[in-house]
């Protein structure tokens, strides 16, 4: 994924105003970082919420506006790790998931990973299922990466969701699979179609 | 039926009511920023509460067909509290979000000069960034109360159209109508008013800029209180159109001038024939 991707498929989605609107915002915000707090928090109801589809499932406009203004930050080391992480806090969920959808598209290193483990507290499945995306799979530790993972089953949220499962699945996660699927069993409830199919595939 | 009750506490109620009000037609609220039975002591626990009904109260909503907004400022009784009013320097960064749809519940508690400051500040702040404005009107001397609160709008420069002066009472509702202000009237199960004497108040003064609410907060009150009014409605003879525009329309037009009610949550619009298909992108 690259910011030319998400920036042709907006081109593409938007009308020529809302477009026109989101290189305005991403100038503003090279020019002067600041105005990134109020044009993310406005991006939703200027450019709508429209899927981006095709090789960017689950995206929508208002997802790649905020990623366009977040990747036009003027900024690194620091002074970028701390202005991600206070448009995070001051932002609304919408807001949080574009950033943490952003992540692996900045210069950031594993400094971010604190917004990673806030999501990961939510209960809400928008946040987890992205905070579990590209950029944990490279840089959360193996045992907060195993819990998330196994919040998503909990939380409904697809496995599909998780960056990485094949790469970083290891015996304890599907120790841990195979306990919630007993539990979920012995409570004579339904076993999740994604996780009876990776359990499947684990016997043969 | 479509319900929306443009006045209700949801962080105090449970899903259970959740599901109720659901069933009973409710497909939107507005959720405004108040006073907890507990006095709050710091602008962190305000920034919490603030994030809540921006985050977590939408989705909590929206898992039972119920789309939520809400209204930010620092309340009357709070703005008394000097530990308090720092939340005034942070509130402009909320109200730029895309479900806040008004500043309130601003106005008077007990009637102070500090609640004086907060209140102007407030309605400035609802000028500068074109948002309705919910205004509480006290419980203690409300008549006194109302008529101040009137001055004070008056002179913040405000349009008396994009204002609701809320809690009215048979005692307040001449003046508010009188102001061009909206008029809104909460429904209790023994405070407030019940919804015989909304269904004469709507009699008397017609369905005009009037909205009724349920206000279901941490106290005794009851979240289906809109849905009771639309019944005692069409008992004393209302048609049902009347009912929509009481418990719809009239919400929907109030804080439809934020230009931010989420077009993609009023589902039942569908049945409206008012065709908005999710996720097409905003024309602007």
């Amino acid at each position: 994924m690259k910011t030319e991707q998400i920036h042709g498929r907006l081109t593409d989605l938007l009308s020529p105003a809302a477009m026109r609107w989101a290189e305005a915002s991403c100038a503003a915000v090279a020019a002067h970082p600041p105005a990134l707090f109020e044009l993310s928090a406005v991006a939703g109801l200027r450019c709508g919420r429209a899927p981006l589809g095709c090789d960017l499932p689950d995206w929508t406009a208002d997802d790649a506006v905020r990623a366009l203004m977040l990747c036009s930050l003027p900024l690194d080391g620091p002074e970028l790790v701390e202005t991600v992480a206070a448009v995070y806090r001051q932002g609304d969920t919408l807001e949080r998931r574009a950033v943490l959808r952003t992540l692996p598209l900045l210069a950031i290193g594993d400094e971010a990973v604190p917004l990673v483990r806030d999501a990961l507290r939510t209960n809400d499945p928008r946040l987890i299922a992205v905070a579990l995306g590209p950029y944990a799979a490279e840089q959360l530790d193996q045992r907060s990466w195993r819990d998330g993972v196994l919040k998503c089953l909990f939380m409904g949220v697809p496995l599909v969701a998780v960056a990485g499962l094949d790469r970083r699945s290891d015996p304890e996660l599907i120790r841990m699979f195979r306990d919630y699927a007993a539990e979920r069993a012995a409570a004579g409830r339904s076993v999740p179609t994604d996780l009876r199919i990776l359990l499947d595939s684990q016997e043969t | 039926m479509r319900i929306f009750d443009p006045h209700i506490h949801m962080t105090s109620r449970t899903t259970g009511d959740y599901e109720e009000m659901n069933a009973a037609g409710v497909c939107a609220v507005v959720e405004p920023a108040f006073w907890l039975g507990q006095p709050r002591t710091s602008v962190g626990s305000f920034v919490d509460y603030f994030d809540s009904l921006i985050g977590w109260e939408p989705f909590r909503a929206a898992q039972f067909g119920i789309t939520h907004h809400c209204a930010l400022a620092l309340n009357p009784k709070e703005a008394n509290d000097p530990r308090c009013v720092g939340i005034l320097d942070l509130l402009p960064r909320y109200l730029v979000k895309e479900r806040v749809v008004a500043v309130g519940e601003i106005g008077y508690d007990a009637i102070t000069a500090d609640e004086d400051i907060a209140f102007a500040h407030q309605l400035e702040m609802a000028v500068e960034h074109e948002l309705p404005a919910l205004v509480h009107t006290p419980h203690r001397d409300k008549a006194t109360g109302t008529r101040r609160t009137l001055d004070v709008v008056r002179e913040s420069g405000i349009p008396p159209e994009r204002v609701v002066v809320d809690h009215l009472n048979e005692m307040t509702v001449r003046m508010v109508v009188d102001s061009g202000c909206w008029a809104g009237f909460s429904i209790y199960p023994d405070t407030k008013m019940d919804e015989d004497r909304m269904v004469a108040i709507l009699k008397e003064y017609g369905t005009d800029r009037t909205l009724v609410n349920s206000a279901a907060d941490w106290g005794r009150s009851d979240p289906l209180k809109t849905r009771r009014v639309a019944e005692a409605m069409l008992t004393a003879g209302f048609i049902f159109d009347d009912v929509d525009k009481i418990l719809w329309r009239n919400p929907r037009a109030f804080y439809g001038q934020s230009g931010r009610l989420d077009p993609l949550g009023f589902a039942a619009d569908a049945f409206a024939g008012n065709s908005v298909h999710r996720g097409t992108p905003k024309r602007s």
